[in-house]
Order: C-alpha cells, then sequence, then structure tokens
C-alpha cells in the first residue's frame, strides 16, 4: 500500500478522534484488567509457591496433619523406617501477637534434622546475640554473655529467629523482644537472629521445636514431617508402606499435592477475576466495531472514489483491518502499561490476593511476564481486528457506482435478521448450564454467559422490528418518522446497541448476582450471629485460645444469661482436597443453623446410632454428601462415625465445613479449649459495662470482643471491597456503552446531512429534527437496554446458579434489585436521547438549502 | 582425654567456663558443610569471664575420691556437662596396608528445657565424629552427626556403654565394644576386645587438667583392645584388624583459664603396656599443665606427675589449607625415658571450619625409642590456627 493510502486512512481515524479514543480506551482497560489478575495471582501464587517449596525444602513426601496437628509419637515411627533417610519434624505455629493486628507464621525445628531437608530454614544468630534484660522491650545484644554466643542461643527456649520479610512487616530488629500469645498468655522472645534462606517474600519466624511447643501448648504436637527418603526407595511405593502407619486425619502426600491443594483452592476466584476481565475486553471489541462499521457507512463515497481510481477490494480491506489492529495494539499497549501500574498500586495496597484472603503473609514482589505482557498486547489487536472483520467485509461489496450515488448509506444499515442464529445461540447456553464444572473451573458456565451475550446481539434487529411493530405510530409526525427510519434500517439499532446491549446484559447480571449474594450474606450472617457478644482469643487459625476456667470466669460474670463455646480445627478427610474447616459448638441451644436440607433436631444423638454432623454446601458437593449419608471424621488420630443430619450454608468456607455438637468433639477428643464465645445477655445488662469486665477478667490486649453488629459491618465491608473491581469494571463498561451510542449517532447524523435538509424543506423545524434525533436515539437504546436487560437476567441466573456453584460451592437466593435497575435503564436511555440530540447538532446547524445542495 | 571436638562442645554448653579454643570468631555462626549439609554446633569465640566456682551453673563437680564403679561408670553420667567416648587405634587390610582410624561420642548437657516436658527438649545433645587416616588418600576422611537426645533416635545410656544417632552405634554388648559408622564416603562396623580391667587415669580416675583442681575430670581408658571388623573407603570393603584405645571421660569443668591448646596422646606398646600423656599450653605455647598414665606391659599403671611429662617439638608441618604449623613430630620425656612420636602422614589436619568451625590435627603416630618403634597410637593436637582478633 502506498504512502498517499496511508494518509487516507490515517486521516480518517484522526477526524474520528473521539470514537477512536474510546475504542483505545475499552480495549486498554481490558487488556489491563486481565493482565493485571494475572499478573497479581501469577505473583502471588509464585511467591506461595515459592514458600510451599522453600518450607518443603528437599523432602520427597510430607506427612500433614490438621491444624490442631497430631502425636509427635508418629515422628520417631516414621523416622526409625527404613524408607526414610532423613526426617524433619515441625510444628507450625500463626502466632498472635498482642496488642498488633498481624499474625506470625512460627515453625517449631529440629535444627539438627531441618538441616538436612529444608536448610534454608536453618536460622543464623545474630552476632552478639545478647543476653535477657527483663523489663525493657529489648535486651542487650553487646552483651558478651558467651552462651549467647554459641549455637546453643538456637536451641534456647525463648529465642526466636526473624525472616527479612518478618522483620519489616513487625517493624522489628535482632536484640528486640517480641510478645507472643498462647491461650490467653503471652510469652517474651527475644528475636536473636535471622533466617536467611528464607529469601525476601516470606514473613516466618524459627525457634527450636521443644522450645515451640512448650510456649504455644503443645507438648506432644507435631504440624509436619518432611521426609527424605532412602536412596532407591520408589516413592509411591514408600507412600503406601508409610500410610498404614498413619493415624487417622494425618496424609502422606507429595510437597507438590500439597501445593496443588492450596492453589486448587484460588483457582476459581482467579478465573473468575479473569472472565471478567474478559468480558471487558469483549465489550472494546463491541465499540471497535461499531466506530468502524459507522466509518464505513459515513466513508462509503470515499471507498467508491478510491475504488473508481483503481484501489482494489483486498487492498481495502487490508487498510479497514489494519486499522482495527492498529487501533487494538495501541489499546493494548496502554492496557499493558496500565496493567503494571495497576499491578504494583494492589500489590501494594492489597495484597497479592485481590482482598480474597488467599494468601496471607506473602509479599510479592513486582513481576515481568514478557509472555504474559505480550499475549495481552496481542489480544488486544486480535479485539481490534476482530472488530474491524464485519465492516471491512460490508465494505468490500460495496458497488463502486452505486456507492457514489447519494442516500445509499441505509444498504447497510439494513440489517437481515438473524433470529435463528441468536435462538441457537441461547438453546446452546441453555445446555451448557447442565454440564459439570471441569477441574472445578466451571467452563461451560462462562460459554453460556458468552452465547448468550451473542445470541443477545444477534437477537436485535428481530426485536428492533418487533418492537417497532408493537409500537404503535401515532400521528405524530416525528415519532411516525422516527418509527419509519428504525424500521427500515434495524441494522443502525445493532450498531448503536450492541455496544449497549453488552454492557447493560454485564451491569445488570452484576448487579443482580451481587445483590443476590448480598442479601444472602447479610441474611446468613443475622443467622449465624445470634449471640450478642462474641469474644475470640484470636482468629481461629492463630494461637490464641481459651481454657475452660476463662470460659467459667466469663460465665460468671454478673449480666450473662449463657455462654456458647466454639471450637474450631482443620480435618483431612481426602487426599486430593485443601483441609476442611471443624466447628464444634453446642447445636441444642440457641444456635440454629442456615439449613438448606436436613434438621438441626436430636443435635446431642441419641445415643446408639451414629451421632449428627451438619455439613456445609461445599463440603456436600465436594464429597457429594447427602442427608442422612454416613460421614467418617478424623478426630484425635481415630475415624468416627457421623451421620449427615442437614446441610447448611456457608459463606465463608469454600473448602468445606462440618459442625458437629460440642459435647460430642469433647467427648471424643477430650480438648477442653475453645476458640471462640458466644455470649448472650440476661435482660437489662448493659453491654458496655459487661464488655469492660470481661477485657477486665480476660486482658484486654488478649482477646477481641465484638457485637454482632460490628462483625455483621465488617463482614460486608470486606464483601464489598471483594466487589468493588467487578462494581468498577461494570461502570466501565456502561459508559463504553453510553459514548458507543453518542458516536453513533453523531456519525450518522453526519451523513444523514440531506436527509435532514429535505425535512426542513418540507417543513419541519430545526427543533423537531432535534427531537426527531433523540426519539431514535432513546428507542435505539430502549431496545438495546430492553434486549440487555433480558440478556443480563439470565447472565445473573447462570452466574448464581451455575457459575458460584460450581466455583464456591455456595447458593443464594435470588434477589432482583428492580427499583435500581429501572432507575438504570430509564436513566440509560435518556442519557441516550440526550445523547443523540446533543451528537446530531452539527448536522442541524448547516442551512437547509446547502443541505439539499450537497445532494447532486 | 580431652579432644578437639570436646573441646567444641565445652564450648558449645559453655555457661561461664573459661575457654581458650582455637577457633576464631569467623566461625561462630553455623554453617553448612559442603556435602551432606549436616550441622553441628559452631564454637563459640574465647569468652574472657572468670570461672565459675565449683559446682555451680547447675552441674555437679567433679571431685576427687568418687570410686569409678564398673559397668555402672561405663555408661553415660548426664548430669555432668560433657562427656565422652572416644575410640582411636590402627587398622591393617588383608593386603597389610595400614590406616588410622577415630570415632567419638560426645554428650553435652545443655540445661536449656530442664522444665519442659516435650520429647524434643534440648537437655542432652549427642555429637558423634568419625575419620579414617589413610596414607594413599594423603589427608583425613571425615565425618559427624548430631542430635538431640531423643530415645530411639538419638542418646547416650545409663549403666553401661551404648551411645548412638540414628545408626551410629558406639556399645558394649557381650563383653566388647562394638561400633558401626556409616557415611557416603566412608564407613566402618568394629569390634574391640579388651585384654584387662578398665585403665584409670590420675588419681583413682580423678584427672586434674590444670594447677587448680577445679579443671579435672573422670577419666579412664581401655588401651590394647584387640580390633576385627570391615572397613569401607569409597566403594572398597576391607577386612581389617588392628589395636585401639578407648577413652572415657566426664567432667562440668575442664578447661584452664587461659590455655591456648593442649597436645595428646594415647599409645598401645608394642610390649602389651600403654603410655597416656598430655600438655595443656598457656598463650605463650608454654606448659601449664601436664600428666600422664603409663603401664608397662599388663603391670599396674603408674601415674606420671607433671614434672614426670614433657613434650618437645621437633619437626613442623604447616597446612596448605589453613596455614596453622603443627609439630608433626616430638620428642617425648617420660618419666626419664626419651621417646620420639612420628605420624603416619603429615597431613592429619582436621578442617572443619565449614561444620563445626573446629580446625585441628588429630592423627595416628608412632612411638620410638632409640629409633625402635615401641608402641603406635594417636595424637592430638589443638590451638595451633591463627588466631583472628576483630
Amino acid at each position: 500500500m502506498n504512502i498517499a493510502l496511508y494518509r487516507v486512512f490515517l486521516a480518517s481515524v484522526l477526524r474520528r478522534r473521539l470514537a477512536t479514543a474510546l475504542s483505545l480506551i475499552a480495549i486498554g482497560l481490558g487488556v489491563a484488567l486481565g493482565l493485571a489478575v494475572q499478573l497479581i495471582h501469577g505473583a502471588a501464587l509464585a511467591e506461595f509457591d515459592r514458600g510451599m517449596r522453600l518450607l518443603a525444602g528437599e523432602a520427597d513426601l510430607q506427612v500433614l496433619g490438621p491444624r490442631g496437628g497430631f502425636d509427635d509419637g508418629l515422628y520417631v515411627t516414621v523416622a526409625r523406617r527404613p524408607e526414610v533417610a532423613e526426617a524433619s519434624p515441625i510444628l507450625e505455629i500463626e502466632a498472635r501477637l498482642p496488642g498488633r493486628e498481624e499474625t506470625l507464621r512460627i515453625l517449631g525445628i529440629d535444627l539438627f534434622r531441618v538441616a538436612r531437608v529444608s536448610p534454608v530454614l536453618l536460622p543464623v544468630a545474630a552476632a552478639g546475640g545478647g543476653s535477657r534484660s527483663m523489663g525493657s522491650d529489648s535486651f542487650d545484644p553487646s552483651d558478651q554473655d558467651q552462651r549467647s554466643l554459641t549455637p546453643l542461643i538456637l536451641l534456647e527456649s525463648d529465642t526466636l529467629f526473624l525472616s527479612a520479610a518478618a522483620r519489616a512487616a513487625l517493624g522489628v530488629e535482632s536484640g528486640n523482644l517480641l510478645t507472643v500469645q498462647s491461650g490467653l498468655r503471652e510469652t517474651r522472645l527475644r528475636i536473636a537472629g535471622t533466617v536467611p534462606g528464607a529469601g525476601v517474600g516470606q514473613r516466618l519466624a524459627v525457634m527450636d521445636i521443644a522450645a515451640a511447643q512448650q510456649t504455644f501448648d503443645r507438648i506432644g504436637r507435631l504440624s509436619r514431617i518432611d521426609l527424605r527418603l532412602a536412596p532407591g526407595i520408589d516413592r509411591s511405593l514408600a507412600q503406601r508402606e508409610l500410610r498404614a502407619l498413619l493415624p487417622a486425619g494425618v496424609e502422606l502426600l507429595a510437597p507438590e499435592a500439597a501445593t496443588a491443594q492450596a492453589a486448587g483452592l484460588s483457582r476459581a476466584y482467579r478465573v473468575n477475576m479473569t472472565m471478567l476481565a474478559a468480558i471487558a475486553l469483549l465489550t472494546g471489541g463491541f465499540l471497535v466495531f461499531s466506530t468502524q462499521l459507522l466509518a464505513v457507512v459515513r466513508r462509503r463515497q470515499e471507498f467508491a472514489f478510491l475504488r473508481a481510481l483503481g484501489l482494489d477490494r483486498p487492498m481495502l480491506v487490508r487498510g479497514l483491518l489494519a486499522e482495527g489492529v492498529a487501533i487494538g495494539l495501541l489499546g493494548g499497549a496502554l492496557g499493558v502499561a496500565f496493567a503494571h501500574a495497576l499491578t504494583a498500586f494492589a500489590l501494594e495496597l492489597i495484597g497479592g490476593d485481590l482482598g480474597a484472603g488467599f494468601f496471607r503473609g506473602l509479599a510479592p514482589a513486582l513481576p515481568f511476564r514478557p509472555d504474559l505482557a505480550s499475549a495481552y498486547w496481542l489480544l488486544g489487536g486480535l479485539a481490534g481486528l476482530a472488530g474491524a472483520w464485519w465492516p471491512a467485509r460490508e465494505a468490500a461489496r460495496l458497488v463502486p457506482a452505486r456507492a457514489l450515488r447519494a442516500g445509499d448509506e441505509a444498504e447497510l444499515l439494513r440489517s437481515p435478521s438473524r433470529l435463528p442464529a441468536a435462538l441457537g445461540c441461547l438453546a446452546l447456553a441453555a445446555l451448557a448450564c447442565l454440564l459439570p464444572p471441569v477441574g472445578g473451573v466451571p467452563v461451560f458456565g462462562y460459554a453460556a454467559v458468552a452465547l448468550i451475550l451473542a445470541g443477545a446481539v444477534l437477537s436485535l434487529p428481530s426485536a428492533t422490528r418487533l418492537a417497532m411493530r408493537a409500537l404503535a405510530a401515532g400521528r405524530v409526525v416525528v415519532l411516525r418518522l422516527a418509527h419509519a427510519r428504525l424500521a427500515s434500517s434495524p441494522g443502525q439499532a445493532v450498531v448503536a446497541g450492541a455496544g449497549v446491549v453488552a454492557s447493560v446484559a454485564l451491569a445488570a447480571s452484576m448487579a443482580i448476582m451481587v445483590s443476590s449474594f448480598r442479601v444472602s450474606v447479610d441474611d446468613w450472617l443475622a443467622q449465624v450471629l445470634p449471640a450478642d457478644l462474641y469474644v475470640r482469643a484470636s482468629s481461629s487459625a492463630a494461637s490464641g485460645f481459651l481454657e475452660p476456667d476463662a470460659v467459667d470466669k466469663v460465665a460468671a460474670l454478673a449480666g450473662i444469661a449463657s455462654v456458647e463455646p466454639i471450637r474450631y480445627d482443620t480435618l483431612r478427610l481426602s487426599a486430593g482436597h485443601f483441609p476442611m474447616t471443624l466447628i464444634a459448638r453446642p447445636l441444642d441451644g440457641a444456635f440454629s443453623l442456615p439449613l438448606i436440607a436436613g434438621s438441626q433436631a436430636g443435635a446431642l444423638g441419641d445415643g446408639g446410632a451414629a451421632p449428627p454432623a451438619w455439613i456445609s454446601e461445599a463440603m456436600a458437593d465436594l464429597l457429594s454428601l447427602g442427608v442422612g449419608a454416613s460421614l467418617t471424621l478424623p478426630l484425635s488420630g481415630e475415624a468416627h462415625d457421623f451421620r449427615v443430619a442437614g446441610i447448611w450454608r456457608d459463606y465463608a468456607r469454600q473448602h468445606g465445613a462440618v459442625m458437629i455438637e460440642l459435647s460430642t468433639y469433647r467427648a471424643i477428643t477430650g480438648d477442653e479449649r475453645s476458640n471462640d464465645l458466644a455470649i448472650h445477655l440476661a435482660g437489662g445488662a448493659d453491654l458496655d459495662a459487661l464488655m469492660h469486665e470481661i477485657r477486665d477478667a480476660l486482658g484486654a490486649r488478649h482477646i477481641e470482643l465484638s457485637t454482632p453488629g460490628e462483625i455483621r459491618a465488617i463482614s460486608l465491608a470486606i464483601f464489598d471491597r471483594t466487589f468493588l473491581v467487578t462494581y468498577l469494571m461494570a461502570a466501565v463498561a456502561v459508559l463504553i456503552g453510553l459514548f458507543g451510542i453518542s458516536t453513533t449517532f453523531a456519525a450518522l447524523a453526519t451523513s444523514r446531512c440531506k436527509e435532514f435538509g429535505m425535512l426542513r424543506h418540507l417543513g419541519l423545524l430545526r427543533s423537531q429534527i432535534g427531537r426527531l434525533l433523540a426519539l431514535e436515539g432513546a428507542l435505539t437504546a430502549a431496545v438495546g437496554v430492553a434486549v440487555g436487560m433480558a440478556a443480563g437476567g439470565a447472565i445473573a441466573l447462570v452466574l448464581i446458579e451455575v457459575i458460584n456453584r460450581q466455583s464456591f460451592h455456595w447458593s443464594m437466593d435470588l434477589t432482583v434489585p428492580a427499583p435500581m435497575l429501572a432507575i438504570f435503564a430509564v436513566a440509560l436511555v435518556a442519557l441516550a436521547a440526550l445523547a443523540a440530540r446533543l451528537s446530531g447538532h452539527q448536522a442541524m446547524r448547516r442551512s437547509a438549502v446547502v443541505a439539499v445542495r450537497e445532494d447532486w | 582425654m580431652r579432644r578437639a571436638v570436646a573441646f567444641l562442645l565445652i564450648a558449645v554448653a559453655a555457661c561461664g567456663s573459661s575457654v581458650a579454643g582455637q577457633a576464631g570468631e569467623n566461625f561462630a555462626q553455623p554453617a553448612f558443610r559442603g556435602q551432606d549439609k549436616q550441622w553441628v554446633p559452631t564454637v563459640s569465640p574465647p569468652p574472657t569471664t572468670d570461672v565459675l566456682p565449683t559446682g555451680s551453673g547447675g552441674y555437679p563437680s567433679v571431685v576427687e575420691g568418687r570410686p569409678l564403679v564398673f559397668p555402672q561408670d561405663s555408661g553415660a553420667h548426664p548430669d555432668y556437662r560433657t562427656e565422652w567416648w572416644y575410640v582411636t587405634g590402627w587398622l591393617t587390610d588383608a593386603e597389610g596396608a595400614e590406616r588410622g582410624f577415630q570415632v567419638t561420642f560426645f554428650r553435652v548437657r545443655t540445661l536449656i528445657g530442664e522444665d519442659n516436658p516435650s520429647r524434643f527438649a534440648p537437655r542432652q545433645l549427642i555429637v558423634a565424629h568419625a575419620a579414617i587416616a589413610d596414607p594413599a588418600t594423603g589427608r583425613l576422611l571425615h565425618a559427624e552427626r548430631a542430635e538431640r537426645a531423643l530415645d530411639p533416635l538419638a542418646g547416650a545410656a545409663v549403666g553401661r556403654t551404648h551411645a548412638w544417632i540414628g545408626d551410629w552405634v558406639l556399645e558394649w554388648r557381650d563383653g566388647r565394644y562394638t561400633t558401626r559408622i556409616a557415611d557416603d564416603g566412608f564407613g566402618f562396623e568394629l569390634d574391640f576386645t579388651p585384654e584387662g580391667p578398665p585403665m584409670l587415669n590420675g588419681r583413682a580416675g580423678f584427672s586434674q587438667k590444670a594447677p587448680d583442681p577445679i579443671n579435672a575430670s573422670y577419666y579412664y581408658s581401655r588401651p590394647q583392645l584387640a580390633v576385627t571388623g570391615r572397613l569401607r573407603i569409597g566403594a572398597r570393603h576391607h577386612e581389617v584388624t588392628g589395636r585401639a584405645w578407648l577413652d572415657h571421660e566426664w567432667s562440668s569443668e575442664i578447661l584452664p583459664d587461659g590455655a591456648r591448646g593442649w597436645d595428646w596422646v594415647g599409645i598401645n606398646l608394642h610390649d602389651g603396656g600403654a603410655l597416656m600423656a598430655f600438655q595443656m599450653r598457656d598463650e605463650a605455647g608454654a606448659a601449664m599443665w601436664s600428666a600422664g598414665t603409663y603401664r608397662a606391659g599388663r603391670g599396674e599403671p603408674q601415674i606420671l606427675d607433671p614434672e614426670a611429662v614433657r613434650f618437645t617439638p621437633l619437626r613442623r608441618w604447616r597446612s596448605p589449607r589453613t596455614g596453622a604449623e603443627y609439630p608433626v613430630q616430638w620428642q617425648l620425656d617420660i618419666d626419664g625415658r626419651r621417646l620420639t612420636l612420628e605420624p603416619l602422614f603429615d597431613d592429619q589436619e582436621l578442617d572443619s571450619r565449614r561444620s563445626t568451625g573446629a580446625v585441628y590435627w588429630e592423627g595416628a603416630v608412632r612411638l620410638l625409642e632409640g629409633g625402635r618403634e615401641i608402641g603406635r597410637g594417636y595424637l592430638e593436637m589443638t590451638g595451633y590456627t591463627e588466631r583472628l582478633r576483630m
């Protein structure tokens, strides 16, 4: 193609600055969001994976128990097996730090053993490790007490070694004291050195395993044993042999399997975010489509001239496609740059999990992935190319002689009915909804969403005709004109409305899904938080807990009607799944489960049969269990039979949870500790005064007190934060759709100058032409919004019933935010009318005579 | 007698005793050994505080007059700070090749976690060390292991000699000692059969280490152990026989203030007798204390006073690795007799700066009198490295 032609195309793009800029922005946003999601999760996953590999070291196999750990006698047994060359016992503690928000992951290690399996965990004493000087926040590191300088400091019962990331996060240095909490007890540990092998991204601390067992009241317990097999021993064979030794609920896994369990947990969430980005990219593609198509319409005479001057068809097509690709690539480049800024910002601000809480305790660095960046950049180009494809084909079909004549633009806009295709898409979508997920990812659910979107866009011409037929033309001239125009060229509605349909469908489906979710979560919170006050020593994963005497102390306070202790642990039920949560609490009292199946009656069991257990929806899904099924739970290293008495809704734990009666749990395990207390007040008791008394009784630094209102507010705030990205993307999509209408009408109005001139000659006032345009815009938008709403409703159903169900295993009650959607629809139609009216302004200003004279 | 690694462990366990080791401050941090990343505690830099009074620091004192009772005292004494069972000797294989070997099990009471009910409580540490001196290699092959005592994985039994870490073991069973050591580079399984009762060193087993009797240990030796067993170097196996020497020593305060290092020798004499002698050197290299035990044939052991034992360096060898200069050939004056010590080969330096941080010389030697070999045994020399001041 020669330079002159380049100029022709370039000039055309430059003339459509606004439309081009919008296409650029849409594609850029899609690329940016998609790439940022990938980068952030990639960074977090890579660091997570690195951490897992780091901790596993050179281990061939890992013995893994529940959070509560397993009896450390197993270590002695396993370490002596002939298959095992090295066994390294580890006790992992999520230590609560009184007075601090964050917890600290402490690994209790046997340094003689860890050296031979995961040497990176070896602590190194700081030069001049220092000695104790109680009563201050630090100890004197310059004290040349030789004991502190010997390696024995690595074994001492009160020394702690922090990784660089942990030191930075806690703002402490070697020589400081750090207070940790176990139960309600504080212990001051000396920070005596570092864990240089941990690298920069891992927040962790190391201490002697005996010291960890003692400090955190976990005598006799281990969380993990890392094994290196003897030379020549086959791993799967050893796995079979060693498994026979393990008590119930303790697993023997290859380190990569443990990593996969954890990564699988966040996969559905990651795919969800990526799909949202894909929809943004799709919207961008639609926008390129409408701008290009309009450009083709407006430039048809120009093209006809060029064709007459010798430009052949393929060259024209190539030029138009090149325009689309150029816009796509430019938008893609902007998007890639923006994605990195966004990623840096997100990692700095909310960490690697976009607020979803999957990857705590990691500080991933900003990644640059040339492969991903170029893939997304090319994806931008592809969106531009796809958007330009159909318009280019249309332009190529132009017959130069006819196109040179005026008034031919309607040809292009006479869109044929695509109803069969539309119906086909919708039928396929319905079928896709019936298919199960692939690897925990609702692939077919997403396919259904795409098919519904496609079906909606394809049904636009028919919908427009249908709407026009239904809409009696009446006797008002302007209305009749608008009616005639849209009925005869439904293609105009397709061009202007496709973006609207996509963005409205996206926005409406999100609004319906989020509102259903939020209302369900709110109801759920109200049901699972019936007490007046909640006391916890720490989050269930961390090292705080309440001994029975602490519970008694609270129960004895005046003004308290009843206290329900709650105990949490995790259960390893099957090798493939992330550990599930065990909740033990009194179930025959005030607490009523948010059941969706079964009943809560007979919580204490009838003595003879297996005691009842209530499983969450996720657990029911993951293990394919129904009410009445029998269930084996590994408690205290032994398998115990339970019966599924009900299935309850749980929005907190997508990995699954099971609830059993506290007295049953205690009878089996002998574990009298509690994590949380649900407190019911006696009538007339003063909540504030009681909170004060509880703090006095248990130590204000050691517990967290919350009212259900606070927990609800925090939970909903977290909920809203999680969906903030969703809201933002929906808003951007709507904005893009609106701009689409505006640019479409601006372009159409310019090309309809002659028509308007003729109408002026026939006696129409300028203001009437303005009204005509506004009406056309409103009608187009109304059809688009109606179709979009219908599609949005359908997509919302897919999201709720298929995608959420399959990704996160939770159901929700459909709640349509009707008033909000109605306001949104009306506002959108009004804005479209305004946009069409304003964009036609230029065309109407010309004098009728000039306008008509152009039509030779 | 005290040995280099034991010296380290005393440093490891030191809670106030004065240590004048050869390790510099640059070795004060744990490190990996290149091949197997096995870790053993490192040494401390020389502290300067005063010697603790007898019996302080939670350890029982070594006092004169406590009779040694066997087999009870052949087992561990977990109340005392440090204890070791130390076997050295010469091996001859079927082809007549001669090699030295050494295997040691140390026990250290840390005073850490004594109130901790955890089975991992590091109250007692066990360290094992083994080496082969093969003239064909020209230097020492050595390996070590360290663990906290945790029955049945590692420990030192009370009542009879039995110390072990995993499958490394030294024990008294059926009238003889048995040891088994296996590492990537070498390994051995040896039986040691004694020819007579234990030889008590010092005054009935009370062995004074310095002018102040605070620095003392309980110490007996089993000389003239007949060795049979198998030795592996790399992938090659050898049936071996030989003569060995076992030392068993326990103490709480052993090292005198101001000591720079020591030289120790334990020799099985060809007439069936035994000679043990040591000297403690001060900063200037002069002997601040020396002592020994000499037994002619199967006769009664004779206790050698400080005046009866004198070490005089003859030939020195400089280590190309560490730059340390060791007197590998000595003149030994024992109760009026002039003897000479000659090494099996010069480079028997143990450079474990990457693991224990210790650098010392410990190797097989011949004892000559008037040019004639009268015995074979082991020589240990510590405190010859440059001391780094930072």
